[in-house]
C-alpha cells in the first residue's frame, strides 16, 4: 500500500497509507483531507479535486481541458480522481492548491 | 437535544454546508437529520455507477462514517423532520423527538415524484432518488427482461443506458415530444434520442401513460392512452421530484415550488435558511428569475453561501450553475442556464459525437451543452459569466477556440 504525503492548504503534512486500487481524491477523501469539493464524485467532469503531485505525472487529454478551470495551474497539476492509485505511488507527495 | 445548527437533510447541500462550518472554524455544535438511513452519499451515481453496480456503496459516501464523528458533527439518520416551530426553534421528527436549534439550514431536497394513475404503486415499480430505490431495482433486475422507463429526462435517460448496458430490452416513454425537453435545446433532445435508439432503447415520445398494469401484486405492463399494451417486469419513473418543503410552509415561510430564499438563502422564517433543490431563489443566470436548480453544483454553492454567512463572511450566491450527465460514452456537461434562450448555435458535427450547443438570450451567451467537449465546457465558462455578446457565425466555426471569443468579449 503506498505511503502518500499529503500537505494541507494550511501548510501542515501529514504523511497516510492509501489503498492501492482507490483514487486518490478517494484516498484524500477517506483520510480525512476535507478541503477538495470533488463536486462530481470523481468522474472527470469538474475540476473541484485538483491537487500538484510530485513528481509530476501526465493529465490525460480531458483532464488537462477541465485544469484549465483552475486559477493555480501548475505543470504538477493533476485531478485527484484520474489517479488510481498503485504500490508505485509511494513516497508521493500531494498539495492542496489554493481555492478557486 | 439542542443544536446550535441543526440541518435537515443529509444530502449533498447537507454534508457540504457542515463540513464548510467546521473548515471555517465554526465552533459550535451541528446535527445533520437525515430521512434516509444512510450517512451522506453521492446522489448522481445511483442512475449511474452505483445502479450498474460499477462502485459499491461505500464508494460514493460523501464521507467515511467516521468522518463525521471526528469533526464533531452528529448525523441522526432515519429521521424525517415533519414540523417546525420558528418561535420555539425546533423541529418534530416523525418518531416524536423534538431537537431545538440556534440556526436551521433545511437541506431537506425533494421526494422523486410519484405516477398518479393506476397502478403506480405495484411492486416493481420503481425511483431513482434513493439508495433504497436502486437497491431494490439492482435485487429485481436480474429476473427483468424488459423494462419502460417513463420520463425522457436525465434519470430516466441515465437509467436507460445502465439498463442497456445489462442487456435488458428497454422503452422508454416521454410525454413531450422530444426527451429533455425541460432542461435542453431541440438540438441535443434530437442528438440523445438518436443515440439511445442506436443502442436499442424503443423511445416513444408523445406517449401518455394511462395505467401501470399489474398481476394484483406486481407490475406486468403499461396500457398508454392510445390503447398500446407494452409489457414489463419493471417501471422505472424519473418524471421529477416535488420538493420536500411542507413542514417549512405549515410553519408559514414564503414559497410554493420550493420555499423562498435571499441571495444569502434565508427564508423568511428567522434563523431558517433553505439550500439546495428546494431552495427557489432568484438565479442571476436565469436572468434574475426565481428558480429552483436540482444539481450537485448548486446544493454545494448554497451550502456555503450559507456557511460563510453563518461564520462572518456572508457573501451573496451567485455561482454559475454547472451540471453533467453520463450515458454510455457520452460526457454532456452543461454550464449555464439555457431555459428561455432565442438562439441556439451548432458547434460541431453530432455525428462526430462531439459538439457543443452554444444558447443565446438577446445576443448573450447564456449556456452551453458539451458533448465529449470538455474544452468548449471550460472556455465557454467564461462566455456565460461574462453574458459575452458574440458573433453566432464565429460561435459555430469549430477552429476558434471559445477562449479567443472570451478574450474578445
Amino acid at each position: 500500500m503506498p505511503i502518500i504525503t499529503v500537505v494541507s492548504r494550511d501548510g501542515t503534512g501529514r504523511a497516510v497509507e492509501m489503498d492501492a486500487g482507490m483514487t486518490l481524491m478517494e484516498g484524500l477523501r477517506d483520510h480525512g483531507f476535507d478541503e477538495l469539493l470533488a463536486m462530481c464524485g470523481g468522474c472527470c467532469s469538474c475540476a473541484t479535486c485538483h491537487v500538484y503531485v510530485e513528481p509530476a505525472s501526465v493529465a490525460t487529454g480531458e483532464e488537462e481541458d477541465l485544469l484549465a478551470l483552475s486559477a493555480h495551474r501548475r505543470d504538477t497539476s493533476r485531478l485527484s480522481c484520474q489517479i488510481t492509485l498503485t504500490p508505485d505511488h509511494d513516497g508521493l507527495r500531494v498539495e492542496i492548491p489554493p481555492e478557486d | 437535544m439542542h443544536h446550535d445548527v441543526l440541518i435537515v437533510g443529509a444530502g449533498h447541500g447537507g454534508a457540504q454546508a457542515a463540513i464548510t462550518l467546521r473548515q471555517r472554524g465554526y465552533a459550535g455544535s451541528i446535527a445533520i437529520v437525515g430521512a434516509e438511513p444512510e450517512p451522506p452519499y453521492e446522489r448522481p451515481p445511483l442512475s449511474k455507477d452505483y445502479l450498474s453496480g460499477a462502485k459499491p456503496f461505500e464508494r460514493i459516501l460523501i464521507r467515511p462514517a467516521a468522518f463525521w464523528e471526528g469533526r464533531g458533527i452528529t448525523v441522526l439518520p432515519g429521521r424525517r423532520v415533519v414540523a417546525v416551530d420558528p418561535a420555539a426553534h425546533a423541529v418534530t421528527t416523525a418518531d416524536g423527538a423534538v431537537l431545538g436549534y440556534g440556526q436551521l439550514i433545511w437541506a431537506a431536497g425533494g421526494e422523486a415524484r410519484r405516477l398518479a394513475c393506476a397502478g403506480g404503486d405495484l411492486a416493481g415499480v420503481h425511483t431513482v432518488r434513493t439508495r433504497a430505490d436502486a437497491d431494490r431495482m439492482r435485487l429485481e433486475l436480474p429476473a427483468v427482461e424488459q423494462v419502460v422507463v417513463i420520463g425522457g429526462g436525465y434519470v430516466g435517460l441515465e437509467a436507460a443506458a445502465v439498463l442497456r448496458a445489462a442487456g435488458k430490452r428497454v422503452v422508454l416513454l416521454e410525454q413531450a415530444d422530444r426527451v429533455l425537453s425541460r432542461v435542453a435545446g431541440t438540438a441535443l433532445s434530437r442528438f440523445y434520442e438518436g443515440e439511445h435508439r442506436a443502442q436499442g432503447v424503443d423511445i416513444r415520445l408523445g406517449a401518455r401513460v394511462e395505467a401501470i398494469l399489474g398481476d394484483g401484486r406486481q407490475a406486468t405492463g403499461v396500457r398508454l392512452g392510445d390503447g398500446t399494451l407494452i409489457p414489463a417486469q419493471m417501471v422505472v419513473v424519473g418524471i421529477g421530484i416535488t420538493p420536500a418543503v411542507e413542514p417549512l410552509l405549515a410553519a408559514g415561510a414564503e414559497g410554493g415550488d420550493g420555499v423562498a430564499v435571499d441571495a444569502f438563502c434565508r427564508t423568511s422564517l428567522p434563523d431558517i435558511r433553505a439550500i439546495g433543490d428546494c431552495a427557489q431563489h432568484a438565479n442571476a443566470y436565469a436572468g434574475g428569475q426565481r428558480i429552483r436548480l436540482e444539481s450537485v453544483q448548486n446544493a454545494n454553492d448554497m451550502a456555503i453561501t450559507v456557511a460563510k454567512a453563518l461564520t462572518g463572511a456572508a457573501e451573496p450566491y451567485h455561482a454559475v450553475p454547472w451540471f453533467w450527465s453520463n450515458q454510455y460514452d457520452l460526457k454532456l456537461q452543461t454550464v449555464g442556464l439555457s431555459a428561455g434562450h432565442d438562439t441556439a448555435v451548432l458547434r460541431g458535427a453530432p455525428a462526430a459525437r462531439s459538439f457543443s450547443i452554444v444558447y443565446f438570450r438577446a445576443g448573450r451567451v447564456v449556456a452551453l451543452d458539451c458533448v465529449n467537449a470538455i474544452r468548449d465546457y471550460t472556455q465557454g465558462r467564461a462566455l456565460v459569466e461574462g453574458g459575452a455578446r458574440c458573433d453566432p457565425a464565429v460561435v459555430a466555426d469549430i477552429t476558434v477556440p471559445l477562449k479567443d471569443l472570451a478574450a474578445a468579449a
